[in-house]
Order: C-alpha cells, then sequence, then structure tokens
C-alpha cells in the first residue's frame, strides 16, 4: 500500500502540489439482522481504494479511486491537481495548514476477539435466540435485532513525510420489540434505540450486553407501554438516562463546536452554529458542574470516536470542551486552528471512506462523570420524571432550539420512581437546557455510548462518533410538548 | 446553470473527461465471469449486480470554493440462493480470484443460517419498457465548468453584500443486474445538481434544483432567487407558535410527504408497522390527494427495475383521498397472494420494498395565488430535521428554515423567526385547501419527487426558535 501512496504523492508533487496527502482504505464489514424469527440481511462487504488531497496554487482538489495500480492511482493524482487548479478560480484566501510533525507509526485499536474470527453460526443462533424470546411476550407484533461489525484498515501518507498505519474494529449490536395496539406503535430497545451499542472492539461486546437476558423484559415493556399514562405536558424536573443523554451531548454540544460549522463550510447543508467565535471563553454554555471534552485518545475508552492519528495525519488529544460550566474550545483541523489563535489543530478531520475527503467531525464528545448514585438522585428528587431510550430527535441548523422525545420515561415521586409513562418528550434551548444540570452521576454509571450514523457533509458521510455519559438531572425542563395538541 | 449561451462559452474550455463509465458489455463481462465462477463451483443459483459510479462535487462557502472533490468506484454484488438459503456478498475488486473468494464466501454465508421457507428461486428473463436518463452535456461537465458556474454565484453574492454557499455537483452512474436463469438489465443515468444559501446579514434563503440534465437548471437564476429571500428574511418578527395556514413550497412538502414512503410497503403492513394498517380502502386523506408511484414519469430517475429485476410497474397508491394500493416484491406478493409491483429491495433484506417514485397529483393554483388568498398564514421555503414521533398516526417534528414568512391580507408581509412543528401528516393531507402543478423537487430529507406545492390549514406549530 506504501508504493500506492508513494507514486501518487509524488504524481501529485510533479503536477505542482505544494502540499498532498494519501490515504489508502481497506474496510471489511458484516451485516446480520433478524425479523420476527427469521434472518433479515445477512451480508458482507468489503472496499478497497485511495483518495488523494492536494493543495495548488493555493486551492484544494480532491479525487479518489478503486484502480490500484500505478497507472491509476497517477491518474487520481493528477485528476486531484487538476481539480485544485479549477479550484484555485474561485478562491479568497491561499490554503494555510497549522504545523504539524510528521509521523511514522502503526497502530491498532483494541480488540479481545476478533468478530470476523467468531462462527457465523453462533452469531445468527444468538439473534434468533433473542428474537425468539421477545417473541414469547403476548401482544409483542414485530422483533428484530442486528449485529454489525467492521475492520478498518488505513494507510495514511503525507507530502512532509508521514506514514501511519491504522487497524480499528467497529462492533455493535441491538434488539427491539415492537407492539401496535388499537392506534398505537409502541417499542423498546437495548441496549440503546437505531441499533444498539456500538464502540471500537470486538465481540467481547456483544458477550458484554447479554441481549438474551433483556429481551423479555424490552417486549413487556413494549407491550405495557400501551396501558400507561400520557407523559403529562409542564415544566418539571427530567432525569436522563445515560444513552439519551449521549444524543444530547451529540446534537447539543458536539455539532455546535465544529469550527467548519461555525465558520460557515455547512451552511447550506448541516447548518451553521450558534456557537459564534466571539463566545469562545466567554460563554456560561452551563452549569458550573459541567465538565465536556473531546477526547480521541485511547485512554478515553474504546469510543467510535477513538483512535492514534486523525485522517490529516494529527495525533489524537483530549480538549476542553466546556470546563467548569464555560465554553472552552473547538473541534479543529490544520486549516481552521488558526482562526481561533491555535498553533496546532485539535485532530479532529476523519473520513468516512477512501473515496472520501476528510472533514472536521466529533471524536468523543463526553459528559464527565459526577458524584451522584441513580438511586441517590431519585432519592433527592421530589417530583420529576424520568426519560430513557431515545425515540425521535430534532434541533435547528443553529443547534439552539431542540426536542428529543424517548421510548419510555417513569415518574418520580417523593425520591421514588413511580408509574411508567409513554410518548415521553422534552424540549429547549441548549444554553439554558445545560445551565440547569445541577446532578451527574458518577464514574461507575458512565458508560462510553457509540452512535454509529452521524450523517455530515456533500458528498454525505457518515461517521461513528462516542459520548461519555452517566444519567444527570436537569430542571425546569419543558416536557410533553411533542405530543399535546394534536 | 445558464444556458446554452455559458454551455458554449465554457466548451472550449472544458478538458476532455478523462474518465468515462465503462461500456455496458464490459460489465455483462463480468457478470457472466461470477455467473462461469458460481456454476463451475457448483452454486445452484446466482444473482449479480454491478455499479459503477463517477461523482463530482464542487462545494463552495463564504464566496470560495473550500472542497472540491471526485470519485470512481464499481462495485459486484453477488448472491447466492443454495438449498433454501440465501446470502449477499460486495466486493469492489474483480479479478477472478476476488470474485471466486466473494463467491465462496457468500456460500459459507448461507450455509450458515437455518433453511428460511419463504425464499423464492430466482426470477427469469423480465422485459423492460425502456428509459433514457443519461444525457452526454451532463457526463461532459467538467470541475472547471462548475467552479466558473460557483464563481458567478459567488461574485452575485459579493455584489449584494451576502456570502453564499452550497454545492455544484454532477454524475455519471451505471447498473447492471444478471442472474443464472438468464435474467438481465442494464440502466445508465446522469444526474447534476445545484444548492445554494445566501446569507444577508443573519437571515439566510436557499433554492436547489436537480435533474438528469444540469442544462434544465439556472444556477445563477437560483442563486439570485436565495439572494432576493435573504434580503427579505432579515430582521424576522417572533410571532407565537399555534396553528397557521400554510403555503408550502413544493421543497417543504417533499421532506415531509417523503416519509410516508415505506408506509406503502407491503411488507410494513405486514409487519403493522405502516400507518395504513387497517386503513387501506377507507377515507384517510383530503379527496383532492391523489399519489401514484411511476419510475417512468419525465420528471422522474432511477432503474426501470427493482432489487430483483422485476420491472417497475405504475401503482395508483392513494386514489382521491383513499390508500388503494401498496407495492410488492416477489416475496411479500407471494405472501399477500398478488402479483410483484417491480420495488423490491436487494435481497436479503427485512424490509421488503417501497415506492421509490412519488408523484403527487398537484393542482392549477401558483404560490402567488395561494399567498393572494390567504389573510393570514405563514409562507415556508424549507424544512429540517424531521423525525418521526408517532408512526402510526405518523406526526413528525421538525424546523422550518431558510425563510419564513407572514402573510396577511393577500401579501407577504415581513419574515418571522422559525418554528418547530409537530404535525400529522395524515392530518396534514386532510386539511390541504390548495394545490399547485406539480414538479420534481429537491430538498435535503427525502429523495427527489415530483410534488406540488400545497397550501394547508392548522398546520401546528409549537415552539419557536431564536432566529
Amino acid at each position: 500500500m506504501w508504493d500506492y501512496c508513494g507514486h501518487s504523492l509524488d504524481t501529485a508533487r510533479l503536477r505542482g502540489a505544494t502540499y498532498a496527502d494519501v490515504r489508502v482504505m481497506h474496510q471489511r464489514q458484516r451485516d446480520l439482522t433478524t425479523k420476527s424469527g427469521e434472518v433479515g440481511t445477512l451480508g458482507q462487504s468489503e472496499s478497497i481504494g485511495l483518495g488523494i488531497r492536494v493543495v495548488v496554487n493555493g486551492a484544494w482538489g480532491f479525487a479518489s479511486t478503486d484502480q490500484l495500480t500505478r497507472e491509476g492511482v497517477a491518474a487520481c493524482a493528477a485528476q486531484a491537481v487538476s481539480i485544485a487548479k479549477a479550484s484555485a478560480l474561485a478562491k479568497k484566501e491561499d490554503v494555510r495548514l497549522a504545523a504539524e510533525p510528521s509521523y511514522v507509526d502503526s497502530w491498532q485499536g483494541p480488540c479481545q476477539k476478533d468478530p470476523f474470527e467468531i462462527p457465523l453460526e453462533s452469531q445468527i443462533d444468538l439473534l434468533l435466540k433473542a428474537d425468539a424470546a421477545m417473541r414469547q411476550i403476548k401482544g409483542v407484533t414485530l422483533t428484530e435485532t442486528d449485529m454489525q461489525f467492521r475492520k478498518i484498515d488505513s494507510w495514511f501518507a503525507s507530502s512532509a513525510g508521514s506514514k501511519i498505519h491504522q487497524r480499528r474494529y467497529h462492533s455493535g449490536c441491538g434488539i427491539v420489540a415492537t407492539s401496535f395496539k388499537d392506534d398505537a406503535i409502541q417499542k423498546r430497545s437495548y441496549p440503546n434505540s437505531f441499533g444498539g451499542q456500538h464502540i471500537l472492539g470486538g465481540y467481547e461486546l456483544i458477550e458484554a450486553m447479554d441481549l438474551l437476558k433483556h429481551a423479555p423484559q424490552m417486549a413487556e415493556e413494549s407491550v405495557a407501554l400501551h396501558s400507561a399514562a400520557q407523559c403529562p405536558e409542564k415544566k418539571s424536573t427530567l432525569i436522563l438516562g445515560g444513552s439519551q443523554l449521549g444524543l444530547q451531548i451529540h446534537e447539543s454540544v458536539g455539532h455546535p463546536i465544529e469550527l467548519d460549522r461555525v465558520l460557515g463550510q455547512e451552511a447550506n447543508f448541516a447548518g451553521t452554529s450558534f456557537l459564534t467565535l466571539d463566545k469562545l471563553n466567554n460563554l456560561r454554555y452551563a452549569s458550573q458542574i459541567v465538565n465536556v471534552v473531546a477526547d480521541a485518545r485511547p485512554a478515553h475508552g474504546p469510543g467510535l470516536g477513538t483512535f492514534a492519528y486523525d485522517d490529516e495525519g494529527v495525533p489524537a488529544q483530549c480538549i476542553d470542551v466546556i470546563k467548569d460550566g464555560e465554553f472552552r474550545g473547538y473541534l479543529s483541523s490544520r486549516e481552521t486552528a488558526h482562526l481561533i489563535g491555535l498553533q496546532r489543530s485539535g485532530g479532529t478531520m476523519r473520513t468516512e471512506s477512501w473515496n472520501r475527503l476528510p472533514m472536521i467531525r466529533m471524536t468523543n464528545i463526553s459528559l464527565l462523570p459526577g458524584t451522584w448514585t441513580p438511586e441517590n438522585l431519585i432519592a433527592d428528587t421530589d417530583d420529576g420524571i424520568l426519560m430513557d431510550t431515545n425515540r425521535s430527535w430534532s434541533i435547528d441548523d443553529r443547534r439552539h432550539q431542540f426536542q428529543f422525545s424517548t421510548e419510555i420515561a417513569w415518574e418520580i415521586k417523593a425520591g421514588k420512581k413511580a408509574r411508567m409513562l409513554k410518548n415521553p418528550s422534552y424540549s429547549g434551548i441548549t444554553t439554558e437546557f445545560w445551565n440547569s444540570c445541577d446532578a451527574i452521576c458518577n464514574a461507575d454509571h458512565w458508560v462510553l455510548w457509540g452512535t454509529p450514523n452521524c450523517g455530515k457533509g456533500q458528498p454525505m458521510q457518515t461517521m461513528g462518533t462516542g459520548h461519555g455519559a452517566a444519567p444527570a438531572r436537569f430542571r425546569n425542563v419543558k416536557i410533553g410538548t411533542a405530543f399535546s395538541n394534536q | 446553470m445558464t444556458p446554452a449561451k455559458k454551455n458554449r462559452s465554457t466548451s472550449a474550455r472544458r478538458a476532455t473527461p478523462e474518465i468515462s463509465l465503462r461500456p455496458e458489455r464490459e460489465l455483462r463481462a463480468i457478470t457472466e465471469r461470477v455467473l462461469r465462477i458460481a456454476k463451475s463451483s457448483g452454486i445452484p443459483e446466482t444473482e449479480v449486480h454491478v455499479d459503477e459510479v463517477i461523482d463530482a462535487l464542487t462545494r463552495f462557502a463564504n464566496n470560495s470554493i473550500h472542497q472540491h472533490v471526485a470519485e470512481h468506484g464499481l462495485t459486484v454484488s453477488l448472491r447466492v440462493v443454495i438449498d433454501g438459503r440465501t446470502a449477499r456478498v460486495t466486493t469492489n475488486r474483480i479479478e477472478e480470484d476476488a470474485l471466486r473468494a466473494a463467491l465462496e464466501s457468500a456460500a459459507s454465508l448461507a450455509a450458515s443460517q437455518p433453511k428460511d421457507p419463504g425464499l423464492l428461486p430466482l426470477p427469469g428473463k423480465q422485459t423492460y419498457r425502456p428509459v433514457k436518463r443519461f444525457i452526454d452535456a451532463t457526463a461532459a461537465l467538467s470541475a472547471e465548468s462548475r467552479a466558473r458556474a460557483v464563481k458567478n454565484t459567488c461574485n452575485l453574492a459579493e455584489n449584494k453584500g451576502q456570502i453564499a454557499a452550497g454545492i455544484f455537483s454532477s454524475g455519471q452512474s451505471q447498473s447492471v443486474l444478471a442472474n443464472s436463469r438468464g435474467l438481465f438489465a442494464a440502466y445508465r443515468q446522469t444526474q447534476a445538481e445545484f444548492s445554494v444559501t445566501m446569507q444577508q446579514g443573519s437571515a439566510t434563503s436557499w433554492a436547489k434544483a436537480n435533474a438528469a440534465d444540469f442544462r434544465t437548471f439556472d444556477s445563477l437564476a437560483l442563486a439570485k432567487t436565495a439572494s432576493e429571500k435573504a434580503v427579505r428574511a432579515e430582521n424576522p418578527a417572533e410571532l407565537a407558535p399555534g396553528k397557521y395556514t400554510v403555503i408550502l413550497e413544493p421543497a417543504a412538502v417533499l421532506d415531509l410527504v417523503g416519509f410516508l414512503f415505506y408506509d406503502f410497503s407491503a411488507t410494513a403492513i405486514q409487519d403493522q408497522r405502516s400507518c395504513f394498517s387497517g386503513r387501506l380502502g377507507k377515507p384517510l386523506l383530503g379527496k383532492n390527494i391523489t399519489i401514484t408511484d411511476d419510475v417512468h414519469h419525465p420528471d422522474q430517475l432511477g432503474a426501470p427495475f427493482d432489487g430483483e429485476g422485476i420491472p417497475r410497474q405504475s401503482v395508483i397508491l392513494v386514489d382521491d383521498g383513499v390508500p388503494r394500493n401498496l407495492v410488492y416484491s416477489r416475496r411479500s406478493a407471494k405472501k399477500s397472494g398478488t402479483r410483484p409491483t417491480g420495488h423490491g429491495f436487494a435481497l436479503p433484506n427485512e424490509y421488503g420494498e417501497a415506492p421509490m417514485n412519488l408523484v403527487i397529483g398537484g393542482g392549477n393554483s401558483s404560490i402567488e395565488e395561494m399567498i393572494v388568498g390567504t389573510d393570514r398564514g405563514l409562507l415556508v421555503t424549507r424544512l429540517w430535521y424531521i423525525r418521526e414521533l408517532d408512526p402510526y398516526e405518523k406526526v413528525m417534528t421538525g424546523m422550518t428554515r431558510d425563510g419564513l414568512f407572514l402573510v396577511e391580507k393577500g401579501k407577504v408581509s415581513r419574515s418571522v423567526r422559525n418554528f418547530r412543528f409537530n404535525q400529522s401528516i395524515l392530518q396534514m393531507l386532510q386539511n390541504v385547501e390548495a394545490l399547485g402543478p406539480s414538479r420534481r423537487a429537491t430538498a435535503e430529507e427525502s429523495f427527489e419527487m415530483v410534488v406540488p406545492p400545497m397550501k394547508i390549514g392548522n398546520f401546528h406549530f409549537s415552539e419557536v426558535t431564536k432566529f
């Protein structure tokens, strides 16, 4: 692979590139699903190719190819140079990259059990058993399970001399029970909705999730929701379960801090951000107990945003995003770092595949743990609502106003978890919401949740991101608006 | 992009495109190679898809190009059927050894699961009504041509004191599908898209077009539309949430109604997750709502066959407000005792099928006429971040974006701050007061469809945001 990298870089240089970097990526994927007792999807795929990014005449060009021959990669590099020259027709300033040393390194992410080496029969058998366990419960009308595994090898080289090989495994799994009755569809998912839990790691995740054990509970709750009381519309104390809080972080902290959004580069599609540059070190984003980091380092945990180097060859870092409630940092790249006075990129440039351009993406955007236990948090709450497992999410294109609904909720009365509520939802304004946080559970209850489906960019790229979170409490939150007045 | 004049002026400078799609015979040869290896390996039934894509996209923001990309790829996706079991393997390596390995993997995957009593043998040879959706001029569009069109848009923005962001993309693709029972289908198309957001101070507006032939839209005209609306969008007033009469431009209609597409799937009905479960044949929507799926509509794109190679049929889904018909894959059709409509996804999958070429019947009211006939309402440019709250009542949430305007006494009076909506699509389609002419619409939440602008009563906005 290094030969292809080197030859494409040489070609780019010869044709006038002042900087170039290249990624060869080989991705293997396995997808398994079941539905109502039958195997649904059963497939494997692999994709290998090369993408090269060049600066010519002060402007960017990118081209990609699956023709992994010397002729193929040279033609691809030449095309990237040609595209960069066209870009220069409508440029304002020359591309300026923050300095970064070159690295020669090889790294492999954690993987105790290679999922591609586990017999497929046992993987299907586990899913079918979990599927059957959910169908045992009367009133369940649809059952679904899934597993997904990815093995990603990437070879990065730059005209500055870097040569970095990384190997990562991503694994994920989940189950869903759905119940249709009268005029309503209710569902429950474990360990999370929309595909379950995903990590940087191997089959050890599947074993740890113990899908079979949780299947009956999910099925029972999906049926029980039909007879649960409707979540009221009011202002209330809200406790969020960890997975829902992970998505809240994703949408109302992770996206607003992407510097490309802040600078208007996503204005036509993903939107911009309320976190304009004047807000850096000048905004009380959250209450004083809230600390959020962007941490891609392996030491943070096996998240979907964990790596050793980003896709422009910058080592993984930990950045303070919110420190003691104050806004402290953006996600940056080599091109954008100088705009916020940084000497160096924050190392957040990531690409979905060999045929996509690296762009600023979330890494692991995590809320650091607090001091509470879930039991103490409930005992300390006189009147509130506990919501768990996302059902829908939506936020405006500057990331101010959001509305989430969850699959299930429970009333909290006089310090105790009381009756189940259906169709729960809450809404608010980002900074008002985070400033209302008054309790966060401790590290024993902190989970690094994986969001495998974050879409951004044109052409669209899907990226996995990590979000560490423990259950937390918020005061005076608007509850129940989503299902009112229909 | 404008027109003929611009095309002539750029053609002299246009470099001959370095890359073009392979001749169809080369893709056919790949399918024949796979089928030959499969046969010699003793695999009873094999299906092969070969897809080739060449895409390029010029992206601009802050009145300059900041991303500019091109890709070229070919994938071979094969499915085997062995003893009542099936599995799929996809690769982008086409050497004989790689194809052989892919077939062996598929056979191994298939063998590792229980027998599927509902699995059907592969279909035989089919006949297709041809479509012509490959436009040489779009295929030949160069990076420089797109960059010059973008530069014109950026110049317009600068002259108006505005900031432009958007994309201009062009591409070509082809697919062939063959199986061991003699079925062979082939399709190729081009596609171009221009999308622009114009920012005036803190106000924004937007316009977008998408077509097989880039000459059918005028990029500079789209930019001018967005520019003029951005001026009108400045200084928005804050209105109270509540129920309003709305005039939805086609992009807003598309992004909401597009969420219905999977509900027309027979498999979704069988799984009891469609909003039409128990409601087929009953009046559900307004009598002025008719929805068909028609891949042959002149404003549609896409192959005239489905994932198994079955010809796509035109299906009337909703007739005068009554949901009448569904679309069927071969499997769901057999389960329902009917014939497939040619809307199945490539197997194996758990979703079955869906209509991908929706056409919503229109009317005669222009947007201007709808405005004139409105005493108090809101004109909506586009919607954003739409998600499903209630799958059976089809209640959706989302935001307005890039231009929300108050209509008073038959005129657009001023811009207003963006709202969040929580609205049932079914209820909304009971409250359609006027329809404009249907046309190919493009936005960001749904794939392209042919839809009209709509004037709708009692649209529910629940909260307001800060801009």
